[in-house]
């Protein structure tokens, strides 16, 4: 059952997590119940998104940087995630002390840069930072189908899991039929520019993406009926909670309720 | 008639249109008997593809009788046992696997059949093994080259274990090491075949009857 999270490419390490066999260096993380995982991550989401003191959401971020040495993540892949989330909040930490009124810190002429405004903006940068390397620590050493497998057994409605297998099996096969339509557009000479004609034309290229997308659908659905495909799919592997998942599911939980507990009572 | 030359499946003056000024088959007869393995042969729209659509019940006839596995199949669920007992290998493979892994795709008509998973495993491993596929359990079917594709989707057909396989261009797309390697798998297996193709060397190396699609009737 093991094999199972080992059989598609992980979320975050699609370069060389495509072992068929097991040989990637995942962390303990990797190898914790699915469901598991799902439920702290989404715990964790909304505790962090909810609580205000510095001291609980600094603890929530060093919790995820500890949760991060246990998931064998490359530095490098966590940072390239969490890059763009801090350029945008960079650009929070400028805006937010000009435009939150109260203490004035550094003055320049007409420019007040607010004490409240820092705060706010630092108290946005430890949350965003702490949801987001948590959800990577946690989903991001998950393949996506397992994840959805996962969500299945949690009961998220099927139409909602299917929709996220389905979309991880054909996103790319819809990718190289619009690739192979840019390819015949290119060799009649297409190239775009700013006229009605390129619009027309890309109008043209979707249309038909559309068209074949729904054309495949009714062939998908015609294969799956002729194997005996009456509305419910059977996952071949099971989860199962092993005794491997218990110290995680006490470290989680005792974190959690400390966290709870500190911003709380 | 015996029970050994009755036909597996039989069409009896079939028509079929997918709009009503054009029909595709009309007064069409055809059957397959146990152990025959015909060629199904015809120009570009004559109608192959829907004819092996017709018999698995994807389409269903505007006239005449479809008679499968000893009975006459009308409605959507006389087709599911059909659909068990007549393996239909599509056109294009990407259509056929649509599961993540080569095992869980494998797998996916067993599971709806009802079997027991440790069987399961047991025909998904058998059925690989009979296609010189071991060790492909965990790739990615999106992933594979177009010949592997090819016999991954016959791997998923076969693990139904039907009695009568139904092959829709099944050398399209594929090199001629790809081909020889399909001629001897088929030459192996020991179902009753209905192979559409335009490929004649292919035909000739594993059909033993050609009959033609022409104007809506088969002919020969």
């Amino acid at each position: 059952m093991d094999r199972q999270y080992q059989s598609v490419p992980y979320v975050l390490q699609p370069a060389h997590g495509g072992g068929h066999g097991g040989s990637h260096a995942a962390g303990y993380i990797a190898h914790v119940d699915p469901r598991l995982r799902i439920l702290t991550a989404a715990a964790a989401s909304v505790l962090i998104a909810a609580a205000q003191q510095f001291a609980v959401l600094g603890a929530a971020l060093a919790a995820a940087v500890v949760a991060w040495t246990l998931s064998g993540l490359s530095p490098r892949t966590v940072l390239k995630r969490l890059l763009p989330l801090n350029l945008v909040l960079l650009l929070l930490a400028v805006l937010l002390p000009l435009s939150t009124r109260g203490t004035p810190l550094v003055e320049f002429s007409s420019l007040s840069f607010s004490q409240e405004g820092v705060l706010l903006a630092t108290t946005i940068a430890l949350k965003g930072n702490a949801i987001l390397l948590t959800l990577l620590v946690l989903l991001g050493t998950m393949d996506a189908t397992t994840l959805g497998h996962a969500l299945n057994h949690l009961h998220v409605p099927d139409k909602l899991t299917h929709l996220l297998l389905f979309t991880v099996r054909y996103v790319d096969v819809l990718h190289r039929e619009s690739l192979r339509l840019r390819a015949a557009m290119r060799v009649r000479g297409f190239r775009p520019r700013v006229n009605l004609h390129t619009y027309r034309s890309y109008g043209h290229l979707v249309g038909m993406l559309l068209i074949r997308s729904f054309d495949r659908a009714e062939r998908i659905v015609a294969a799956m009926k002729c194997r005996g495909f009456r509305g419910h799919f059977y996952l071949l592997d099971h989860f199962a909670m092993t005794r491997a998942d218990l110290p995680f599911a006490a470290a989680a939980a005792a974190v959690l309720l400390a966290l709870g507990l500190w911003e709380w009572a | 008639m015996t029970a050994a030359s009755q036909p597996l499946i039989e069409l009896r003056n079939v028509a079929f249109a997918y709009d009503r000024d054009r029909p595709v088959l009309d007064e069409c007869c055809f059957s397959l008997l146990p152990g025959q393995r015909v060629a199904l042969v015809g120009a570009n729209g004559s109608g192959k593809t829907t004819l092996l659509h017709l018999i698995v019940g994807l389409l269903r006839p505007t006239a005449g009788e479809l008679y499968a596995f000893g009975k006459t199949r009308r409605h959507e669920h006389d087709f599911h046992e059909v659909r068990q007992r007549a393996g239909l290998l599509f056109q294009e493979a990407d259509d056929q696997l649509f599961c993540p892994t080569v095992a869980e795709d494998v797998a996916f008509g067993p599971l709806n059949l009802g079997k027991p998973r440790p069987e399961v495993r047991r025909i998904v491993a058998d059925t690989l093994a009979a296609l010189e596929l071991t060790g492909y359990e965990h790739r990615v079917t999106y992933k594979l080259s177009g010949g592997e594709k090819r016999l991954v989707a016959l791997a998923t057909v076969l693990a139904m274990q039907p009695e009568v396989l139904l092959l829709d261009e099944p050398t399209a797309g594929l090199d001629d090491e790809a081909t020889q390697r399909l001629v001897e798998l088929l030459g192996r297996l020991p179902q009753a075949m209905l192979i559409a193709s335009h490929d004649r060397a292919f035909l000739e190396e594993t059909t033993s009857l050609t009959r033609e699609l022409r104007a809506g009737r088969i002919f020969g």
